[in-house]
């Protein structure tokens, strides 16, 4: 092996410590310009932070290139890939298991930091002199965790096995390449917003610009978190081989209850920057959003709770963990209480206005990340009043889930057209009303129209869809007076807004229908056996045996019939790798708008038969049509040019006495 | 009172009352929604009501997996090591499911005191140990040690 | 100040109590089996393989020694044997229990998979896996050279396991 390539391990681990000292340079020399009021000294946070950042992309490049080299005298390395790994998931095999996906949650840290340090040219030196130094202890905190506890440069010396022990076969598929990074990028940005809102508690300066800096940050790491969390969605549907897409296993709620909580801070910042008002609260989400990606952490890696996919627990690094959370939770709530006091909002509105439709929105987006919350961490509360082990179902979480969305979902609708400071319900209505009367015919009559039996819920589901998509279009319309040319001119945030609601409305209509006419059949089949399922027969028509590079595969062809028309072939696997001896089931399914068809396979029965799982889901393709909307939507709204004004605001760094 | 004031304290007290009282329902109904464990000494014990689903777990005892000749009823044993219980379950067991594995299920009695389940939970991970399936395995372990200091002394 | 704005403070800091005591509850359940730093119980048969005398007192021939439990009707046993086979090459001494077996199967197994066994102590009604707290097979006991038990662990021994178990026994070598 070439020497340079095997002196890799050595420079991440260098590269990783040069981030650290990076990060508390970060820190110490802005705090000290801050202090003494010299701009020279505040001005370095900016270089240090890219600095930073560099450092820690060195060190992830490097456990990279010891992946792809098959050096397994790395500890990690051996114990995540192996010779027949295919590189492409030898590359994401980085971000497989717990130290190297700890080190790409750092590295991502660092280039948010690098991204604040580039595009924060209008922000008065001071504000991110701040902001960066916030940014730098947490920084240092997560590295040091890395290095301390969690090293993924650790040698396997003296001896080095031959072959690495391979990748969990889970891991080994296209979305668990995107999934990850995508999530992590949306944990990690919160931090930005974070940072912003104690730099401004800090810096006595809770201001509307300081609403209008922070909103295009907080919606960038809302878009990737939601594109994060349909991933994750869409991943465990086709790849856990049974048609789950939403399982409330506290992994998922720990990437939902930041979700949940970023929008609510997304709303609440409009009316921070448009009306000066609910400072107090909107910098009370700011920290929650973040907490609550720091709690998602703690929970996933400390094995405080048991989870499907959580990884392998060990006390020592929950401690140091816990600790962390301890001090970055627990210091900022405190900063708050101590100095919120001063923060004076201005300004009146009167109960019908946007001001509460959003205040309605986020009372909602709340308690929903409360039951979340409760859910999540009930089973800890009683397992530790030594009051049996319990779990809390899907069932619950449903049932409190369902109502709070639909209920947010009908306000939505008026909210967004309600005016500042004062409305009345009768101008909503007149607008309004059409989209209405249309909503409610259509729930009546469009669930008597599906074959399949009818419920109230979808009745419910897809009359408030209608009935939110309806009145962003009659808004739309009325925006543009009538006329299409004028839509384009309405401003991307405006567009931004009406297509993450219109997500919304797919994403619900989506869900409804998967729920209440999915049908399932488990099935002993052996080779020329059909199975009929609503309209379509499946004919389990030929079993063969594959080679993969890495596994060996018992595959079944399934033929589809709609009536007598071949509609399509489905080609499912059940997979056993080599190396692991584990067996995986690879599902096939057939995509399409309406409905999925969908095949695995189960157990090997005597005869050559198959138990064999086979289902038909409608709509299934909405449930992350939507989010796709809303992430399109998130992006139009950051890319609105006023963000970008350059609107020179004096800098403060004379007359601040921090 | 000045009418901003006013308007700032009623708010907060909506916020207040509206999260209060939405927690008190979710607390409610969580405790109406869960599901107990229940070991398989707790299990041949009869300590399982009728009718309510439960998870119950252990280790799928060797040997006794038995599939029916058609269709995909299949019936185990799971054992905590003091005490065996039957669990049938009609459907597709997931691919960690095999014997000597601790697995979790969620089961119903019957009224013939059967335990149906409608699901089989196994983790993708062969080393992995359910940890309601290792406690009741400490569980039995401390008491088929009593039950033999009993019988020799 | 309003103590209002305390209260966010207060309640994750219920949460962070929480949270410490559910770490400690994790290190709890993994707290080692009862018979940890006992002798191992005694014993006195004839060795499966070759019929000589065995007792609890010819265990570790003074080093450091790993018993495991298993039988034939384990399939997870299976899955550990090639584990064992190198772990015995590398010059581990590892005694078997054949727990709850047929001698003669236990025998025909060894001859087609190899035997890393030194000798086996035939269980066939499972009385020593009673006393030893046997949940099923396979479980594997690590002894110090004077037959105190140091460590459990049940289920299979893999590498990851023996990430773990092989650094207490090269300690214990030392």
């Amino acid at each position: 092996m070439n020497i340079v390539y095997a002196m890799m391990p050595e420079l991440g681990q260098l590269a990783l410590i040069m981030a650290l000292i990076a990060a508390v340079f970060q820190v110490i020399i802005p705090t000290i310009g801050l202090y003494r009021r010299q701009g020279w000294l505040m001005a370095y946070a900016r270089p240090l932070a890219s600095g930073q950042a560099i450092f820690l992309l060195i060190s992830w490049l490097a456990l990279t290139i010891s992946f792809v080299i098959d050096d397994f005298s790395v500890a990690y390395v051996a114990n995540n890939s192996n010779t027949a790994l295919p590189t492409a998931y030898k590359i994401s095999a980085v971000w497989g298991a717990h130290e190297g996906s700890l080190l790409l949650w750092v590295a991502m840290l660092g280039c948010w930091g690098m991204a604040v340090a580039w595009f924060s040219k209008t922000l008065p030196l001071d504000m991110v002199a701040r902001v960066l130094a916030i940014m730098g202890l947490v920084s240092i905190g997560f590295i040091l965790f890395t290095v301390e506890t969690s090293n993924p440069f650790e040698r396997n010396l003296p001896s080095q096995p031959l072959d690495g022990k391979d990748l969990n076969p889970l891991l080994q598929d296209f979305g668990l390449i995107v999934h990850p990074p995508t999530l992590y990028m949306g944990y990690v940005g919160l931090s930005v917003v974070f940072a912003f809102a104690l730099a401004a508690l800090l810096g006595g300066r809770l201001d509307a610009a300081w609403a209008r800096w922070s909103r295009p940050w907080t919606t960038a790491a809302w878009v990737f978190l939601t594109i994060g969390i349909a991933l994750g969605s869409w991943w465990a549907y086709y790849e856990l081989g049974w048609g789950g897409w939403w399982f409330w296993d506290p992994v998922e709620n720990a990437s939902l209850m930041p979700w949940l909580v970023a929008t609510a801070l997304m709303h609440s910042l409009a009316v921070t920057e448009k009306r000066g008002l609910f400072k107090s609260w909107t910098v009370l989400l700011a920290i929650f959003a973040f907490s609550l990606s720091l709690l998602g952490t703690f929970l996933v890696r400390s094995g405080v709770l048991t989870s499907v996919h959580a990884f392998a627990s060990d006390p020592e690094r929950g401690l140091f963990l816990l600790i962390l959370l301890g001090i970055t939770v627990g210091g900022s709530l405190l900063l708050y209480a101590l100095r919120a006091p001063q923060v004076n909002s201005v300004g009146r509105y009167d109960w019908i206005s946007r001001e509460t439709g959003l205040l309605i929105n986020n009372l909602f987006l709340i308690v929903a990340t409360l039951a979340v919350l409760l859910g999540t961490l009930y089973p800890l509360v009683i397992d530790f009043f030594g009051m049996g082990k319990i779990s809390v179902g899907p069932a619950w979480f449903n049932l409190m889930f369902v109502p709070l969305t639909l209920a947010l979902a009908l306000v939505m609708a008026s909210g967004t057209i309600a005016r500042w400071k004062s409305d009345s319900l009768n101008r909503i209505w007149q607008e309004q009303q059409w989209a209405w009367w249309a909503a409610v015919v259509f729930a009546i009559v469009m669930p008597l129209l599906l074959s399949g039996p009818w419920h109230w819920q979808v009745m419910l589901g897809l009359g408030v869809s209608i009935w939110l998509a309806l009145a962003m279009f009659l808004d739309v319309w009325r925006k543009a007076r009538g006329q299409w040319r004028k839509i384009p001119s309405l401003g991307l945030s405006y567009h931004g807004m009406v297509l993450a609601h219109l997500g919304m409305a797919i994403t619900i209509v989506g869900v409804t229908m998967v729920s209440h006419y999915s049908i399932e059949k488990s099935v002993r089949m052996a080779p020329g056996d059909s199975a009929y399922l609503g309209d379509y027969r499946f004919e389990f028509s030929r079993a063969g045996q594959i080679d993969g590079p890495n596994f060996v595969s018992q595959a079944a062809q399934f033929d589809v019939y709609k009536g007598e028309r071949l509609i399509s072939q489905l080609l499912t696997e059940k997979r056993q790798y080599t190396v692991s001896g584990s067996i995986m089931t690879e599902a096939a399914i057939d995509v399409s708008l309406w409905r999925d068809l969908y095949v695995s396979m189960g157990e090997p029965l005597p005869n050559g038969a198959w138990g064999m799982r086979i289902q038909v889901k409608p709509f299934m393709r909405w449930v992350w049509l939507g989010a796709i909307f809303m992430s399109i939507g998130g992006v139009l709204a950051m890319l609105d040019k006023r963000y970008r004004r350059q609107k020179k605001i004096p800098s403060r760094v004379l007359g601040a006495n921090a | 009172m000045h009418p901003k004031r006013k308007q700032r304290l009623s708010l907060i007290l909506f916020m207040v009352v509206g999260v209060s009282i939405a927690v008190g329902l979710l607390m409610y109904s969580l405790s109406q929604n869960i599901n107990l464990f229940y070991t398989p000494t707790q299990i041949a014990d009869g300590e399982v009501p009728i009718g309510q689903t439960i998870r119950a777990g252990g280790l799928v005892v060797a040997g006794s997996v038995e599939r029916e000749e058609h269709g995909l009823g299949v019936t185990f044993k799971v054992t905590d090591g003091f005490a065996e219980v039957p669990i049938y379950f009609d459907g597709i067991l997931p691919d960690l499911f095999r014997e000597g594995q601790g697995i979790v299920a969620l089961v119903r009695m019957n009224e013939a005191g059967l335990l149906v389940a409608s699901e089989v939970l196994a983790k993708h991970d062969e080393v992995y140990m359910p940890p309601e399936v290792q406690d009741a395995l400490d569980q039995a372990h401390s008491r088929g040690k009593e039950a033999l200091y009993e019988a020799r002394y | 100040m309003r103590p209002l704005l305390f209260v966010p403070l207060l309640i994750f800091v219920a949460m962070a109590v929480l949270f410490w005591i559910g770490l400690g509850i994790e290190d709890k359940t993994s707290l080692p089996s009862p018979l940890i730093n006992q002798p191992f119980p005694a014993f006195e048969t004839l060795s499966l393989e070759r019929g000589e005398s065995i007792t609890a007192a010819s265990l570790t021939n003074n080093e450091p020694t790993l018993v495991n439990v298993w039988a034939t009707w384990c399939p997870t046993c299976k899955a550990e044997h090639a584990f064992l086979n190198d772990l015995a090459k590398q010059g581990v001494r590892i005694i078997g229990i054949n727990y709850k077996d047929d001698d003669y199967k236990a025998r025909q197994w060894l001859l087609a998979y190899g035997n890393p066994y030194v000798w086996n102590v035939p269980d066939p009604d499972g009385r020593l896996g009673l006393e030893l707290g046997v949940y099923g097979a396979p479980e594997t006991f690590l002894l110090d050279a004077d037959g105190v038990i140091r460590a459990k662990h049940i289920g299979d021994l893999n590498d990851r396991v023996w990430e773990r178990l092989g650094q207490q026994y090269e300690a214990l070598k030392r």
